[in-house]
């Protein structure tokens, strides 16, 4: 759902997207935060106010949230942010009834105050409640720790350096024809400590990094303008991501002159390409609509197995949870059970929290459940949900799924996407073999307009950009594209897969959800794929 | 919350303290509380209580900001300090701006209510609760979100500009289901003054969406005469097509060839007429039902500015660098607006209707092209046939692909505007609505 969670202050502050928080010297995410003995000390003063209170359980997260982003546009950087959030946040089950407060005092007072107000919360709320709070089991697992196995902390690269990478995108797209370039450079580390009445004490240190750009042509005889985003993929990965590797590059179709990446980015090879590429679209066919064989590379099919696989799949969404916001789902407990087709049997869809460099990789979830893999759609056939430990029980399991996630400490945590992925094909099939067989399609490349209904059927999706397929072979630049499409009716049109040497991850950033919206990133893997007979539209339309 | 003497008395010391070229200090604060409900049932609840100071020291071009949220006077004069030390890190700003001197903001609105200040979790254990009973008497399934929030905002700067000002806000939303899922309704409501809310209203009009929405017929997509309520033409919550095409009025855009407002050749489409002749929009931050705050985060004045008027662009707004630069008026984009409307009701509107669709709401918009200002979307919670001036039967779900420069040339009807998320919106009704395909969402 796009960026959310901005700070409450940005308003009042340089105007651009903030990652909120407090705005720190750079300097401050290299200091240590609070000790593990601080944190457990602090934590049990919550926990134990909360019992005494008369909650049934309680958990707490103390969590410092640190983050930095750099714009910039051209020649020039446009805004530098560092910042950090710190504080706790402490729910409770009373009287049946989750509560939940937080409070930036992280003190032993502090935290018994935020969970005395959780349960006046709880028990205030009880009694309107119907529906009682049902937990699966977990067992504590004491004191435990996990981190992001990154190669390089963004932050100890000097800020100069990483400006100077962008500057370097920024003209490397404007050497190549550019009119305008933006660019930017998002940097995540949460350091989460949770613990809870079940005896778990897990410390995590997580980190995520997003390079990203998007570069603008302009044709001002016609007054036509047309922009190309960066192919980077948000990742769990550390600043190791922006030194690029010849083994992490895959070469997209033969003609277009792409190239994927895994687990290192070249910014600057993308630039140039990114500016190359948006003049051709200032001029590139407008399509035709019609049906089209669709060939999807993994950096635009992310986003469309996001929308039409991962929330639909997500369990509250299902159970009516997210009725008032984000949606409901087609995917019902009674769908499942007629065992409908949700694709063809070439379509194996997983669910993956420990996933090397994806975005949703962590130990343990915001509710002390240690993750896991699992299958969602095997050949086809719907397996399994998205779920956490207060709705194991409703699909007759005894254990989460470890999706629990909250975006700050004082966020009340609750069911996330976990990274959602297709397998790639077992045959050996590279992109140039798939696309031989295709007579009349479309090659899409990168994400673009996205839009489905709030139960997942119906979805429309752009790209950043689009080449027709003739006969087999790539033979020239389309624009206007987007093809709409039926859930179950796409992924039943899922035709072939290309093997595991084209596999590699897309990203979600800023996923939305929730009330109050919460923000959470999450990957999607995938190799390039193919679905028969789309239905294309042409979007380009004339106003006065 | 901070009075103005009080949050006035911290910003004076803060400025005492600075020793850069030039200070800027905000005061931010912010108190409240949400419940959430789903299946007839509380699912989440939370509270919130935050004031914090922001500063923003610059030497020359060079600018650095720190917070903090203890206001002793060692706190302060550390937070000072440290925005002074990122300053000189900083590098230059080719956009530099001084600081504003002190400005004259407009006086009178009513922007904040006591009512509001007043909620407590039992407050809202009630409104929640009153909407889930009218369900669970209607056998029907709810799900709703009350938000709550009071703050202020109080500036000062070492150039003499002082601002402060109170807000309060208090919103609902309601979506109502049949148990079987094949109706939803839908409903929201926001005020200034908590005393004017009434989630059961809400509740009751999302309820009667619901139950008469079942047994959707599916009627060929293509174009229709469309009457879009409120809700179907502004979001809080999502991207929507009048909060869109207000979000493209920036002149810098306009001005470097890539909006919907850039003139072929370059240049800007500032003075032409580009809608209906009886679309206008402005913005007021002192209009009684949707007072906001008079200055915006640089401490401009914000004041009533005509954004379109009689169909002709009349105002762009931009940040002071643009405006300079381009030599335009300096305005700040709005808070809330207001578009003109007349006295109609949505029923009166449908009564005057030979054939067209009644859309209660649209839902996951999103760009597609920026060049036309082209939208995609779904109609969502209830859409339903209208014949002959009387609602007929309720139809299936819809993917829109339209144009709000589009909709807003094929204007037939302007109904009555209403509060909506601190805006004045009316229905109105739209001849040739482009829906492209069908959805079977409910």
């Amino acid at each position: 759902m796009g960026l959310t969670g901005l700070a409450a202050g940005a308003l009042f502050l340089p105007a651009f997207p903030s990652l909120g928080g407090t705005p720190v010297d750079p300097a401050r995410l290299l200091e240590p935060g609070l000790d593990v003995a601080q944190k457990k000390r602090l934590a049990d003063a919550g926990l134990n106010a909360a019992r005494a209170a008369g909650a049934s359980y309680a958990d707490v997260r103390i969590g410092r949230y640190l983050n930095q982003s750099i714009f910039t546009r051209e020649k020039q950087v446009q805004n530098l942010a560092s910042g950090e959030s710190f504080g706790a946040g402490v729910r409770v089950l009373a009287g049946g009834t989750w509560g939940f407060a937080a409070t930036n005092n992280v003190s032993e007072a502090g935290l018994a105050k935020a969970a005395q107000l959780a349960v006046q919360t709880a028990k205030a709320n009880s009694k309107v409640q119907k529906e009682q709070v049902r937990l699966a089991p977990q067992k504590g697992y004491g004191e435990v720790s996990w981190k992001t196995p990154i190669q390089q902390n963004a932050f100890e690269v000097p800020i100069a350096q990483k400006v100077e990478l962008l500057l370097a995108a920024n003209a490397a797209a404007l050497a190549n024809g550019a009119s305008f370039v933006n660019s930017s450079l998002f940097q995540i580390n949460e350091q989460k400590y949770f613990a809870s009445t079940d005896g778990s004490y897990i410390d995590q240190d997580v980190h995520r990094i997003w390079p990203t750009f998007s570069v603008t042509a302009i044709d001002k005889a016609t007054g036509k303008f047309r922009s190309r985003d960066a192919l980077s993929a948000p990742m769990g990965l550390g600043y190791e991501y922006l030194t690029p590797k010849a083994a992490d590059q895959v070469a997209g179709a033969a003609g277009t002159g792409l190239v994927g990446y895994r687990n290192s980015y070249d910014i600057l090879a993308d630039a140039a390409l990114a500016a190359k590429q948006v003049k051709e679209k200032l001029t590139a066919k407008s399509v035709v609509p019609g049906k089209y064989d669709l060939v999807l590379e993994p950096n635009h099919l992310g986003l469309t197995i996001h929308e039409s696989v991962g929330h639909p799949l997500e369990l509250d969404r299902v159970l009516g949870y997210e009725a008032n916001y984000a949606g409901t789902s087609f995917a019902t407990l009674e769908w499942k059970a007629k065992g409908l087709p949700y694709g063809s049997k070439v379509v194996n869809i997983v669910a993956d929290k420990l996933q090397p460099g994806s975005l949703g990789a962590v130990g343990y979830d915001d509710e002390g459940v240690k993750t896991k893999r699992w299958d969602l759609i095997k050949e086809g056939r719907l397996v399994d949900y998205e779920k956490i430990r207060d709705q194991a029980h409703i699909v007759g399991q005894t254990e989460s799924d470890g999706c629990c996630y909250a975006d700050s400490w004082d966020s009340v945590q609750f069911q996330r996407m976990p990274n959602v992925s297709l397998q790639p094909g077992k045959a050996k099939l590279s992109v140039d073999e798939l696309i031989k067989n295709v007579d009349k399609g479309i090659y899409i490349a990168g994400r673009g307009s996205y839009s489905i209904d709030q139960q997942r059927y119906n979805f429309q999706f752009g790209g950043q950009v689009f080449y027709a397929i003739e006969k087999g072979k790539i033979t020239e630049m389309l624009e206007d594209v987007a093809y709409q499409a039926n859930t179950q009716e796409f992924w039943n049109s899922c035709a072939a897969t290309c093997d595991e040497s084209d596999y590699r991850l897309f990203g979600s950033f800023f996923d939305g959800k929730g009330q109050p919206s919460q923000a959470s990133a999450v990957s999607h893997g995938s190799a390039t794929t193919r679905f028969n007979g789309v239905n294309v539209i042409n979007t380009a339309r004339k106003i006065g | 919350m901070l009075s103005k003497d009080d949050a006035q008395t911290i910003l004076k010391k803060v400025l005492s303290f600075s020793t850069a070229d030039e200070c800027d200090a905000t005061l931010n604060g912010n108190t409240g509380g949400n419940v959430r409900s789903a299946r007839n049932s509380i699912s989440t609840a939370g509270a919130n209580d935050n004031i914090s100071l922001a500063v923003e020291s610059r030497f020359g071009k060079r600018s650095g900001v720190a917070t903090c949220n203890e206001f002793d006077e060692a706190t302060l004069r550390r937070c000072v300090q440290r925005a002074e030390e990122i300053a000189r890190l900083a590098p230059e700003s080719p956009e530099y701006m001084p600081l504003l001197g002190p400005q004259t903001y407009l006086d009178g609105g009513r922007a904040f209510a006591a009512a509001t200040a007043a909620i407590t979790p039992d407050y809202r254990a009630a409104q929640i609760g009153a909407s889930m009973a009218l369900c669970d008497q209607k056998k029907l399934s709810s799900a709703a979100f009350l938000n709550d929030s009071v703050g202020f905002v109080a500036k000062r700067n070492s150039k003499g500009l002082e601002a402060y000002q109170q807000v309060s806000n208090v919103t609902f939303s309601v979506t109502v289901r049949t148990p079987d899922g094949t109706g939803s309704g839908y409903a929201s409501g926001d005020y200034i003054d908590a005393a004017k809310m009434d989630a059961a209203r809400f509740t009751k009009i999302a309820a009667d969406k619901a139950a008469s929405s079942v047994k959707a017929r599916a009627i060929e997509p293509g174009k229709y005469t469309v009457i879009l309520e409120p809700n179907a033409l502004l979001s809080n919550v999502d991207t929507s097509l009048l909060g869109a095409l207000m979000q493209s009025l920036d002149a810098r855009n306009a001005d470097e060839g890539r909006s919907f407002l850039s003139k072929k050749g370059g240049g800007n489409r500032k003075g032409e007429k580009l809608f209906d002749e009886r679309v206008t929009i402005y913005s007021d931050p002192l209009n009684p039902d949707i007072s906001d705050l008079t200055f915006s985060g640089d401490g401009r004045p914000q004041q009533r500015t005509t954004w379109i008027e009689k169909g002709v662009v009349k105002n762009l707004y931009s940040t002071r660098f643009w405006a300079q630069k381009a030599g335009i008026p300096d305005l700040p984009r709005p808070n809330g607006w207001v578009m003109e409307g007349g006295t109609q009701s949505t029923a009166d509107l449908i009564k005057s209707t030979a054939k067209g669709i009644l859309v209660t709401r649209l839902w996951y918009i999103r760009p597609v092209d920026p060049q036309t200002l082209l939208f995609t979307g779904l109609t969502r919670d209830g859409t339903f046939y209208i014949e002959n001036g009387a609602i007929k039967f309720p139809v299936k779900n819809f993917r829109f692909n339209e144009s709000p420069v589009i909709m807003l040339n094929n204007l037939e009807a302007i109904g009555k505007p209403v509060r909506l998320n601190g805006n004045l919106v009316p229905p109105l009704k739209i001849r040739d609505f482009t829906f492209t395909s069908l959805s079977d969402a409910v």
